[in-house]
């Protein structure tokens, strides 16, 4: 038997890994040992808890600088409603067939020689491709299959399609769509694989000695095994796309389709004057959405823990 | 497990450090900028005349602007002339941004060395900012028609224009009329110069729209459905026009202000034969606004500059970017305008609408809830 190291996992613990436990004997004051923390915290106090303050406290203050339920009010405007509504289809569709298609891709990659070529070589292109985003995704897009990007003109001339006949979707949420799968799928690779890597062999073949078959073994160890940690990727995968806004910004100039883009016209417009405070009214539903959904994960995770029980 | 006394002063160093890091903002200064002779001057006289106002501008070097386009009614040039004739450096910030980053880039960065110290606004955010700005009277003040200035001086018409439809003559025929643009032959070709909800030149596109698709001032629901219509033939194009997307061909239709159409045109001269059309029966005209904020870090640069713009100089260099200067009318009397390029504005026809305040907000609500309807 051999020795299994922990997993850094940022998503879950990989199957089959016990955590070691934490019972150490302290010889030192604990204040000490929270000395080390103290970056830390102040990082997190600095760009998260002093910014989520800001918004939640902004969502509830008028213009004038009173108390006020308008800005949530408002938040039910049918415009701003169906923002969110395209904004959390686009963020769970893509982040579906991110999961799916990275998952594949991950599992192909477990199946290759560990320290290989072809394993180091698409784990660090999905590293790279995970982090490409924003303006020059936007660019590389439109430079490739926007109006003149060659891809398109070279269809046009050579094959006599239009891929924009029926109008130009890639500066709507159809291209949002495809831009957004782009970088969901590597980011799928980089946090799938480590809980794939904790898959062993022999627990295969133990299921196979025993007489179970392919269908048996996926169905009663694999996937169970896997099942958290690929809905905490799913849950990653959402909310990546659904707090991403410079790659939308880049490419939708038009209609402001999702809620980030409405954000950005309700701090920066010069016609529509006071969104402020509406703004972070919206800020704050991104928040209760995500919120959400963490919660429905946790509830899976419970249903899920039980199959492994 | 044992901590060193060295590794804990260790750790608390990088703490504090990290904890330092983290909370720093830049220091405020309270300059004697907003305190000098300069900020407290409502008018040259003020100072003891030009020369006394050139001095101390030129002791303070230095000029902020902000949202000022070089393309966008001849400013590059503006602030050459400006930085040659007086040796101040102009920094130029956020050329593309709106006048709502404007307001905002002035709040934020108040007291701070880099603020901005003049502001070139739309006048819907221009009135809602007032208390910002620093009542100056330019020497040419008398020249301005009352209904383009503030009584006091807190802000001043500067250039304006009419909506306009630009486009490159070798892709399209000539539009006439708004109508026209629904045509076959336009098909994924309009673009319109940005967002409604956002940006001052498309809202007032959208109104033109209305107005050339029986609709009216008061009533721009009908401009909102043009552009729905647009999108429904497959003419509208969703991409935001830049002179980058002009000149590769992109947008061969921008609907956007006339002396920015006009300046296109001036600049591809020779690789494209871009045209610029004022919609008969559908002229919708708006003023932008200077001020000089409150705050300014070079109070007497700012003053400098809006001297510079109303000067017979200036202005014509707004004309010469295909703007009409807010002294056009005086200037020609007076003989001193460049005809050649006020002869080159475009010809319209039909009388200009202006909007009021009233149907501006009106406008805005419709838009809001409909615009993203019609083309998202």
């Amino acid at each position: 038997m051999t020795v299994v190291t922990p997993h850094p996992d940022p998503v879950a613990p990989a199957p089959g890994v016990r955590p070691v436990p934490a019972s150490r004997r302290r010889t030192s004051l604990p204040g000490r040992d929270l000395l080390g923390v103290v970056p830390f915290f102040a990082f997190v106090v600095v760009f998260l808890a002093i910014p989520t303050l800001v918004v939640v406290i902004g969502a509830f203050t008028s213009d004038s600088g009173g108390f006020t339920l308008d800005n949530l009010s408002a938040v039910g405007t049918s415009y701003i409603l169906e923002a969110f509504g395209r904004s959390i289809l686009l963020s769970a569709v893509t982040a579906l067939v991110g999961a799916v298609l990275g998952g594949l891709l991950a599992y192909a990659l477990v199946t290759a020689k560990p320290d290989g070529v072809l394993r180091r070589v698409v784990t660090s292109a999905a590293g790279v491709l995970a982090q490409f985003g924003g303006v020059t995704l936007a660019f590389a897009f439109v430079a490739t299959i926007g109006l003149s990007g060659f891809v398109t003109v070279f269809l046009q001339d050579n094959l006599g399609i239009n891929i924009y006949s029926h109008g130009v979707w890639l500066f709507e949420l159809p291209g949002l769509l495809l831009v957004y799968t782009y970088f969901q799928v590597p980011l799928m690779v980089i946090v799938f694989l480590p809980a794939l890597d904790g898959i062993r062999p022999q627990w295969r073949e133990a299921a196979e000695s025993l007489g179970g078959s392919t269908w048996q073994y996926w169905r009663m160890v694999a996937m169970p095994l896997l099942a958290p940690p690929f809905l905490g990727a799913t849950l990653l995968l959402f909310a990546n796309a659904f707090s991403a806004y410079a790659t939308a910004a880049a490419l939708v100039s038009q209609g402001s389709p999702i809620i980030p883009l409405q954000i950005r016209g309700a701090l920066t417009s010069e016609v529509i004057l006071g969104q402020q405070n509406l703004g972070k009214a919206m800020a704050l539903g991104m928040i209760v959405v995500v919120a959400l959904v963490m919660w429905l994960y946790a509830v899976l995770q419970r249903r899920s823990s039980r199959w492994l029980g | 497990m044992r901590i060193s006394v060295a590794r804990t002063v260790a750790l608390l160093a990088a703490s504090t450090t990290a904890l330092a890091i983290a909370a720093c903002a830049p220091p405020e200064k309270e300059s004697a900028a907003s305190n000098s002779d300069a900020a407290k001057a409502a008018s040259v006289a003020d100072l003891g005349g030009l020369d006394k106002l050139v001095a101390e501008a030129k002791k303070e070097g230095q000029l902020n602007v902000i949202a000022l386009p070089p393309d966008w009614a001849n400013y590059g040039e503006i602030i050459k002339a400006f930085n040659t004739k007086y040796g101040i450096k102009v920094n130029s910030a956020q050329p593309d941004a709106s006048s709502q980053d404007e307001i905002n880039a002035a709040k934020q960065l108040k007291g701070q060395e880099g603020a901005p110290d003049v502001f070139d606004l739309g006048g819907a955010v221009a009135s809602a900012n007032t208390a910002l700005f620093a009542p100056y009277k330019v020497a040419t003040w008398d020249d301005i028609p009352a209904a383009l200035k503030d009584a006091n001086g807190t802000w001043v018409n500067d250039y304006g224009g009419y909506m306009s439809i630009g486009y490159d003559s070798s892709k399209v025929p000539a539009p006439q009329s708004v109508a026209d643009l629904l045509k076959p032959e336009f098909k994924g070709k309009v673009a319109l110069n940005g967002d409604p909800t956002q940006a001052g030149a498309a809202f007032s596109g959208v109104v033109m729209a209305a107005l050339g698709n029986g609709g009216s001032a008061d009533d721009v629901s009908k401009g909102v459905d043009f552009f729905g219509q647009l999108k429904k033939a497959g003419n509208f194009l969703p991409v935001d026009p830049t002179a980058t997307t002009v000149e590769s061909g992109q947008t061969p239709v921008v609907i956007d202000w006339d002396y920015l159409n006009v300046a296109q045109g001036a600049k591809l001269q020779g690789k494209m034969d871009w045209k610029t059309v004022v919609p008969s029966n559908a002229v919708v005209g708006s003023y932008y606004v200077q001020a000089i904020s409150k705050d300014a870090p070079h109070p007497a640069a700012a003053r400098l500059w809006q001297e510079f713009l109303y000067s017979d100089e200036g202005q014509n260099l707004w004309l010469g970017g295909g703007a009409r200067p807010v002294r056009a009318d005086a200037m020609a009397k007076a003989g001193t305008i460049d005809q050649a390029a006020y002869g080159k504005l475009p010809v319209t026809s039909g009388e200009p609408v202006f909007l009021t305040e009233a149907q501006t907000a009106k406008a805005k609500e419709s838009l809001a809830t409909n615009w993203a309807k019609a083309v998202g």
